[in-house]
């Protein structure tokens, strides 16, 4: 019986994941090929800014290597770009040539987003991406400058990273502050200040307006309010866009993004999708949690297992030295919301816990993330934490067995200790 | 004075006396070359045989300067005593001369010694010319002196600690001996160890005495006359009326008549316990009665006081060894006092003011230019003339009336209002010595040179270990300077408190002669090294006649000699309950404080057996009340308003409930007890009813509690708050109607901490709060709000100032360390957890086992009976299994 052949478009986290999956639950059922418009394989894409910082190497984070694929028979076609797919005779058309399927899965992932300032195509305008622009950024010759736009999780990353290599680094960002996505002002005014430390100087509130050059290479960038800073180096961090013309130009139901149900199935039955380049319910995705859960779900309904894509709440950390930092769930104000705040900001320490009808919602901590892993549980466990409320900023430690013991309520003893219940009252008689 | 122990007289050991309750058990005091004093039993002392109480245990933990006056201050400012002295002498002369003798006023204390208190009574009576001295005394003993007055002629004591030790039952009426006299208590229990000694206790209260008695009578508050009514008809009925011994009796025939029309219904006692305890009291030849605090301190105390000696002098169970009535004394000197005539209605020496005879006699002896000839006002009527401004020059001596007498407020706006107000005292940190204009800095206990008198007529000599702390100076001389300079030269020209001494036992020679019972005239002529050797004396020291019991002989001190039975009524307390106060309040001492703390407050190991003030009552009433433990409630009389910790406990009978007398404007200004406590007095006696107020009860409104550690005296501006000394500093309890706007603000004016480090906690919605301030890393303090009563770990939290900051805001123990909970052992420091978890772990059986395992009661014993109790509520469960 022939194998059923099934085509990868794109080796990403999420590619890589399915891969996983497949190759041990079912390894001989598929004929599998893998095409990478970069010549590679898949590698930890989110270690890049340990990359970047001289903490790791290349090879510290490759995930999958060559070896790894031809042991598992895998053919792979790295380094080529997909021209298009033709959904009626089920074929994917490379560069180099056509392939059959009958499964496709199409993981292309995204693109990060450029700003179109005058002078985005200047040389020395980069995205923070692969490992290109790693190491674009990592051979900066030290006492450089280097401009980052946007000061989100990835931005950061980057400017930190180039601050560890003697780089000097500005960062610029359109919102009154830092990682507004994940942080509240207070903690990230904590992080501002630690960053600051390590000599990046923060621009919040900063509309970018055009980038500088000469002799056709970067030279600085002007802002809004009339500032000029000089870099010889510009990183846009500003977000990511789902790469969705191969899904599009295929005929595939897009919004966003690429539609799939909750099988990750595009609206061709034979086609799923996974990874940065899906919309599923609305939402599309940037951090890894989902994008294994997807593999997931993937794999288990290619190999005939019952799954169901669930979103989850997230949690983030920073990939910065010295910046301990975690962020879980939901922690918008609204009026249906209690917080629970800690604060000891002579030690940089800031924990800030929200709740909703008796549940934790959302998580925000600064300075000491130890508990993080026990917030982001109970968040997406929805547990009751009504009984824990009181010291339940204070951690696992102290909350075991459905709630601390707790000591007195006041200095003299609510009760003192009944030798007998009424008293002598009732005689023991003199014998 | 560069070598830091600026204090030392030397190093020797010295014999003295404890500063607190009349048991007056001997110390020994050894200087420890830094200021302090190591206080140990003396062996040798017949009160106590080297065994001392928790108090007395931490006396070496109250000598500290830190609360010490310096210099005198007038008006708040640092005066030199020259001119201070001249003032008071000048405005009490002035005084007299302007509007009469009798609008000057003396109120002094029981912590005075002999010597102060000869002075004082010799000035005031004999040359400021009016009988207006009165002390703090009159709120503890004045209805015994009544009582004893009328039953025997003089208010003598006519038995001896002794008698403890031998009687076959000791009968406790309203004294709860075991947290108010720890000694003597022992001395019962180690009686009934080794005789059997059968104890009862009549009180409306449970009290720790009941630990370890075979009959507890809770009688309705102030019953006790119809109790012992009873007692002396049965006594009658049942033949045991000692018909040789009433020869030396009158009025037999009229107090049995007035017991034969009692109704024994007042007490609601069970009659067949009532039959019970005269079965034991009849049947029991050595029977001693000991009365206390419960029988004085009524408006029926005097009636009390003769419905007991009633019992003893009908049965001629008196002056013999194991029997006779007994009375425990509050005040290390409440004895002296009498002796030397502190009391507005006596001389010196026991003589009578309104004896004309008396009178002339101590006149001439004093040589003194004019007396007066009848009583003079009596504490309460004393400080309402203070505030109707008839009494417009008052000193004030060693006591806190502003906190300590009935009507608390009235007596402090008194006060306040008053012309010319002198404090002594050894601190300025009492709510009377911040009204006073000119406050005096006299010498401590340590330092002290004089004798005391305690409960069973020993005369002891309290020596000095101690320098004078800055300027202060002994009371004596404080009082024969303001003497001399009033223009008595001669007579207030004493050098030594020997020579007072001599004085006052040439005097009581005197006495004598007019056949009062208080002769020590054999020590007249004691020589300094005499006075300064002298062992305890028990008085009478005559040539005739050394210490010993009294009125075995039958011989009285009534003109003719004999004793006299009263005929006595039952009356209900003088305050009625009713629906605007339904509760019926009585007051009393804890375990641990004495007073009005300014003493033991001092000392973290006594602050934290019960660190806060607190209101007992009947668990039915406060479900009825909707009130919850921990709570906090209002409690008002119709003289005040008070704020206390509600516990719930079976101790009190249902409409009972119960609180301490101790805290004070310094240490929680809300729960000043006597603010509630009625001024109706004792018409004998004038003692007043501190144990039979009315009040309502109701939950307090909180809108936040809070816990807070401090290493500095916080500042509290709340409704509520009760602060504790600590090793680390201090612990209080604070609560509030309305919440601050901002915590961290309202915390930081607390603790003074206006720029330390802070972590918080803070849950709005939940209205928790929880703050830590702190300096390089070092705890300064923390506090803890809560909508309810803050749960946290309080005994452990109080031992973080100055540390590591660390997690204290959970306000628990970390994970592996135990939680000790409440000091039950003050000597050792042992917590009840620690305690219940021995037991529970080590399956310990009795409170000997608790001692071998972790010390707890080792010691001075006074929390022994509450280890019987948590033995008992930890093992009765499993016994019923």
């Amino acid at each position: 019986m022939p194998r059923e052949r099934l085509v990868i478009i794109g080796a990403g986290m999420a590619a890589g994941r399915v891969l996983d999956h497949l190759t041990e639950a079912a390894p001989e059922r598929f004929e599998l090929t893998l095409f990478n418009a970069e010549p590679r394989g898949s590698y930890n894409r989110i270690m890049l800014s340990p990359v970047l910082a001289g903490e790791k190497t290349y090879d510290d984070i490759v995930t999958h290597d060559a070896d790894w694929y031809a042991h598992r028979s895998i053919t792979t076609r790295f380094g080529e770009h997909v021209t298009h797919i033709d959904r009626k005779t089920k074929t994917v058309h490379g560069a180099r040539g056509p392939v059959l399927y009958d499964t496709l899965i199409v993981a292309t992932g995204s693109e990060p987003f450029i700003i179109p300032l005058p002078g985005h195509d200047l040389k020395g305008v980069i995205a923070y991406r692969d490992l290109e622009d790693t190491m674009t950024m990592a051979h900066l010759p030290e006492g450089a400058s280097a401009v980052v736009i946007g000061g989100g999780l990835l931005g950061l990353e980057a400017a930190a990273g180039m601050a560890a290599r003697g780089i000097d680094v500005s960062v610029v960002h359109l919102m009154d502050h830092l990682m507004e996505r994940q942080l509240d002002a207070e903690a990230a005014a904590l992080l501002q200040t630690s960053l600051e430390a390590k000599g990046i100087k923060i621009h919040c509130s900063a509309q970018s307006e055009s980038v500088l050059g000469t002799d056709g290479h970067v030279t600085g960038l002007r802002l809004k309010d009339g500032t000029e800073l000089s870099c010889d180096l510009l990183v846009m961090a500003v977000g990511i866009r789902p790469s969705v013309s191969i899904g599009q130009t295929a005929g595939l139901k897009t919004d966003r993004a690429i539609l799939v149900d909750d099988q990750m199935r595009t609206s061709d039955p034979n086609i799923f999708a996974v990874g940065e380049c899906v919309e599923h319910k609305g939402t599309t995705f940037g951090l890894v949690a989902p994008l294994f859960d997807q593999a997931k779900v993937v794999a288990q309904t290619l190999i005939g297992q019952e799954a169901a894509f669930v979103q989850k709440s997230l949690s983030t950390k920073l990939k910065v030295t010295g910046c301990d930092l975690f962020s879980a769930g939901d922690f918008a104000d609204a009026e249906t919301r209690e917080n629970i705040i800690y604060r000891d900001l002579s030690a940089g320490i800031y924990k800030r816990l929200v709740i909703e009808n008796g549940r934790l919602i959302g998580a925000v901590m600064y300075g000491d993330t130890s508990d993080g892993a026990w917030f982001f549980y109970l968040i997406q466990s929805a547990t009751d934490i009504t009984g824990l409320r009181d010291t339940l900023i204070f951690g696992p430690a102290y909350n075991e067995d459905g709630g601390p013991p707790k000591g007195p309520l006041s200095a003299v003893a609510a009760s003192p200790p009944e030798a007998r219940c009424n008293g002598l009252t009732q005689l023991r008689r003199a014998a | 004075m560069m070598d830091g122990s600026p204090h030392d007289i030397n190093r020797a050991t010295r014999r003295s006396t404890c500063a607190y309750c009349g048991v007056g058990c001997g110390v020994l005091l050894t200087p420890d070359g830094n200021g302090g004093v190591l206080v140990k039993g003396d062996p040798d002392h017949p009160a106590n045989f080297g065994k001392l109480c928790s108090k007395g245990s931490a006396l070496g933990e109250t000598v500290g300067f830190g609360h010490r006056l310096r210099t005198p201050l007038v008006h708040g400012r640092e005066t030199e005593w020259d001119d201070a002295l001249q003032l008071v002498a000048d405005r009490f002369k002035q005084t007299a001369e302007e509007h009469g003798p009798d609008a000057v006023a003396f109120y002094v204390s029981g912590q005075l010694l002999t010597e102060d208190y000869y002075v004082a009574n010799k000035l005031i009576k004999g040359f400021i010319g009016t009988a207006n001295i009165d002390t703090n005394s009159r709120l503890c003993m004045a209805s015994t002196v009544a009582g004893h007055k009328r039953a025997f002629g003089t208010d003598t004591v006519p038995g001896t600690y002794e008698d403890l030790d031998e009687a076959d039952l000791v009968v406790l009426v309203g004294s709860n001996l075991a947290w108010c006299h720890p000694i003597l208590h022992q001395r019962v229990l180690a009686a009934k160890a080794k005789r059997g000694t059968k104890i009862i206790v009549v009180d409306p209260r449970r009290t720790a005495s009941c630990d370890g008695a075979d009959l507890h009578l809770p009688l309705t508050i102030g019953s006790d006359v119809a109790l012992f009514n009873h007692l002396l008809a049965e006594i009658v009925v049942r033949g045991a009326v000692d018909q040789d011994f009433l020869r030396n009796t009158n009025g037999f025939d009229a107090a049995v008549e007035s017991a034969q029309s009692n109704d024994l219904s007042a007490t609601g006692l069970d009659p067949e316990d009532v039959s019970t305890f005269c079965d034991m009291w009849i049947g029991t030849q050595k029977v001693v009665t000991v009365f206390s605090q419960g029988v004085n301190q009524s408006t029926s105390g005097a009636d009390k006081v003769n419905s007991i000696l009633n019992c003893h002098l009908a049965t001629g169970r008196i002056g013999t060894p194991g029997c006779g009535p007994m009375s425990g004394t509050g005040q290390p000197n409440a004895m002296g006092g009498r002796e030397v005539g502190g009391l507005a209605n006596m001389l010196a020496c026991h003589l009578d003011l309104e004896n004309t005879d008396h009178r002339a006699a101590v006149k001439s002896f004093w040589n003194a230019p004019q007396m007066p000839d009848a009583a003079g006002l009596k504490a309460v009527e004393m400080f309402r003339a203070v505030g109707d401004e008839r009494i417009k020059a008052l000193w004030i001596i060693h006591t806190n009336p502003a906190v300590s007498m009935p009507e608390a407020d009235a007596v402090r706006d008194a006060i306040a209002g008053c012309d010319s107000v002198v404090v002594s005292d050894i601190t300025s940190a009492t709510d009377t010595a911040r009204l006073a204009h000119v406050l005096l800095p006299a010498a401590a206990w340590a330092e002290k040179d004089g004798t005391v008198t305690n409960s069973d007529r020993i005369i002891s000599r309290q020596r000095p270990v101690l320098a004078p702390y800055g300027q202060s100076r002994p009371d004596w001389d404080i009082l024969a300077e303001v003497g001399r300079r009033m223009g008595w030269e001669a007579e207030f020209d004493f050098q030594s408190p020997a020579e007072i001494f001599r004085e006052h036992a040439a005097l009581s020679g005197i006495a004598g002669k007019f056949g009062r019972d208080f002769d020590i005239s054999a020590l007249a002529d004691l020589s300094e090294t005499g006075y300064n050797t002298l062992d305890p004396t028990r008085w009478p020291v005559t040539s005739k006649r050394r210490g010993g019991r009294f009125f075995a002989d039958g011989q009285f001190f009534h003109y003719d000699g004999k004793a006299k039975l009263l005929p006595v009524e039952h009356r209900a307390p003088a305050a009625k309950t009713g629906r605007r106060y339904p509760f019926r309040l009585n007051t009393g001492r804890v375990r641990d404080q004495w007073h009005t703390m300014t003493r033991t407050g001092l000392s973290a190991r006594l602050s934290s057996h019960l660190a806060e003030p607190y209101l007992d009552m009947h668990p039915q009433d406060a479900a009825h009340l909707s009130i919850e433990a921990a709570d906090l409630v209002e409690v008002k009389s119709p003289h005040g308003i008070c704020i206390l910790r509600a516990r719930m406990t079976n101790d009190v009978t249902p409409g009972q409930v119960f609180a301490p007398m101790h805290w004070t404007g310094e240490t929680a200004p809300s729960a000043r007890i006597d603010a509630l406590v009625t001024g109706a007095v004792d018409p004998v006696s004038g003692q007043p009813e501190s144990k039979a107020s009315v009040v309502s009860v109701q939950k307090l409104r909180a809108a936040w509690y809070g816990f807070a550690i401090s290493t500095q005296v916080p500042e509290p501006n709340c409704d509520y708050w009760a602060l504790a000394r600590t090793e680390a500093g201090y612990r209080m309890e604070l609560a509030g109607r309305s919440e601050p706007a901002d915590w961290d603000a309202t915390a930081r004016a607390m603790f003074q901490l206006p720029q330390a480090q802070v972590t918080s906690f803070t849950d709005p919605a939940r209205n928790l709060h929880r703050l830590a301030f702190h300096r390089e890393g070092r705890l300064l303090a923390a506090i803890f709000i809560a909508p309810e009563p803050v749960a946290v770990m309080r005994d452990y939290l109080a031992t973080r100032p100055g540390e590591e900051v660390g997690s204290v805001l959970i306000g628990r123990t970390p994970a592996d360390v135990p939680d000790p909970g409440p000091v039950l052992c003050s000597c050792f420091g042992v917590g009840i957890n620690t305690i219940a978890r021995a037991v529970e772990d080590q399956g310990l059986l009795s409170v000997d086992d608790i001692g071998s395992a972790l010390r707890a009661g080792t010691n001075c014993g006074s929390c022994k009976p509450e280890l019987a109790r948590l033995l008992k509520s930890l093992t009765l469960p499993q016994a019923a299994q």
